[in-house]
């Protein structure tokens, strides 16, 4: 039963969302709709264990005096105060906490610490990735063979077609780069979708069916 | 080590350096570079431009701090226009840090939008943009598929309330509007699969005309959409945002940035021709003498 139950409710489900989709009555709507709740009831239990998953690590880590153990105290530092920060609002002047409600989001603390703190440190990370790139693509864009130099000549073309300082060939090299993307690219790119697609419907029906069974775990 | 080998194997800090200093000597330097516009994004422009005041535009801002410098200037851009044609704006961040990117979008071009401008020779005088009169913040809900697929049977389903805990049905202009048949357009700004979600759960499903900005690395797999009338528009990366800018007559973060990316790029290029050269020639000298 443990293995059958499980089964049955992924195939009866499964089967349903598939028709669902080309009933457009309210009932089935309605059936829909609750559904899709109940997705989100599991997702919040996902989110609890996530944070329980995280606290656990991160104390274990400082408890141990792991090598970068100092790096958790900020984690869960940065997670407490966030939750913190959205609970305590101001309502008519009075501060005070607030669950059920948005005044946290009013928190200028709360605002501050994605401001000034979180927007430049991603901003900084993914900003490093220029020199990182300007560095690979030093060493790896060798012409090593056709297709190597195929690559090289296909990504000077791409980032060339918005350089204003082309002169006279600057269109051709536009128009060759719109026609890269919009035909070679877009064959491989179409190919790749098409097959992605078909992947995805022999998997799910595989699901469905009780041919894949791997989301069950060993049990 | 001769001139070719040591051409061929710079130290990568060498590579750090000139970067760097290209990019803060073309961010300091003000001057401005031309920017051709594409059929791609002047379908986006065109369509927004030519809708009527008090229709709604709905903009999903779905990235995080990390794709800031180039989908930002998009939804300045995007929004200003709007908000400046008298649209109404509904907004959502389906990524877990966007709603802080929206709320700071909102403000600045509140700010930006006071102020009296002419943008294409037309006149635009300052107005205060109010919420739940000009736009509707709807914020932030977990699995963005099903966020999707809720709002195109009503918006109060995944939003019952919007960002600022105000229930759908207490503000103005989402009365009567319901889901996607009440909105002209979608712009879905990401930086990652959630504009999948739009394409196949979105637009498949509810058919309405949707528009992609998207990161630069990201434009390229999106073609495919365009190409099939799924997308009527794409903006990819900065220089996707500097053509809206230049078409908006808005210029802004965007055009600001093309400084600094052309010139990045063409150093990239001559450390890339530098490479192979000096791969070439010690090649070439190597099988001098072996023979």
């Amino acid at each position: 039963m443990r293995r059958q139950i499980p089964l049955a409710l992924v195939m009866i489900f499964g089967i349903f969302m598939i028709f669902q989709y080309f009933v457009p009555h309210e009932s089935s709507e309605w059936v829909y709709e609750f559904l899709l709740d109940w997705i989100y009831i599991i997702g919040i239990f996902a989110l609890a264990l996530g944070i329980w998953s995280l606290i656990r690590v991160s104390v274990e880590k400082i408890h141990s005096r792991k090598s970068g153990w100092g790096y958790p105290i900020i984690t869960l530092a940065g997670l407490f105060l966030m939750i913190l920060f959205g609970f305590i609002g101001r309502r008519d002047g009075v501060w005070g906490l607030y669950f059920m409600t948005a005044e946290g989001l009013s928190n200028p603390m709360f605002r501050h610490f994605f401001d000034y703190i979180l927007i430049p440190i991603q901003s900084t990370m993914f900003a490093l990735l220029a020199f990182f790139i300007a560095s690979a693509a030093y060493r790896a864009f060798r012409a090593r063979n056709i297709l190597a130099s195929l690559l090289l000549i296909a990504a000077l073309i791409v980032m060339l077609r918005f350089n204003p300082y082309m002169g006279p060939i600057g269109p051709y090299v536009a128009d060759t780069a719109s026609w890269l993307l919009n035909v070679p690219n877009l064959a491989a790119k179409r190919a790749i979708i098409i097959g992605i697609g078909l992947g995805i419907v022999a998997t799910a029906l595989k699901v469905i069916l009780g041919i894949e069974r791997g989301y069950m775990g060993k049990g | 080590m001769n001139i070719f080998e040591r051409m061929m194997s710079l130290d990568r800090r060498w590579v750090f350096l000139f970067v760097a200093l290209v990019c803060v000597a073309t961010y300091i330097v003000p001057f401005e570079i031309p920017v051709r516009v594409d059929d791609e994004v002047r379908s986006i422009f065109e369509f927004i431009d030519t809708l009527r005041p008090g229709q709604i535009v709905f903009v999903a801002i779905d990235y995080d701090p990390n794709a800031l410098a180039e989908l930002h200037p998009m939804t300045y851009a995007i929004m200003e226009h709007c908000f400046r044609k008298n649209l109404k704006v509904i907004v959502t961040a389906l990524s877990q840090n966007g709603p802080g990117m929206a709320e700071q979008a909102i403000r600045d071009i509140a700010d930006s939008v006071r102020l009296d401008r002419e943008y294409g020779g037309v006149k635009y005088t300052g107005r205060e943009i109010v919420r739940g009169e000009d736009y509707t913040f709807l914020g932030y809900k977990p699995y963005y598929a099903l966020v999707i697929l809720g709002m195109g049977q009503d918006f109060r389903i995944p939003f019952p309330t919007d960002y600022y805990g105000v229930t759908l049905d207490s503000i103005p202009m989402m009365r009567g509007v319901h889901n996607y048949a009440q909105v002209a357009v979608v712009v879905d700004l990401s930086a990652g699969n959630i504009t999948d979600a739009w394409i196949a759960y979105g637009q498949g499903r509810f058919g309405f005309p949707l528009a992609l900005g998207l990161t630069g690395v990201m434009g390229a797999d999106y073609y495919p959409y365009l190409n099939s009338g799924q997308v009527f528009g794409i903006m990819a990366g900065l220089y996707g945002a500097a053509q809206y800018e230049q078409l908006a007559d808005n210029p802004g973060r965007a055009k600001d940035g093309m400084r600094v990316q052309v010139y990045a790029h063409l150093v990239i290029i001559l450390f890339i021709i530098m490479g192979n050269v000096g791969y070439f020639m010690s090649r070439r000298k190597r099988a001098g003498a072996a023979r």
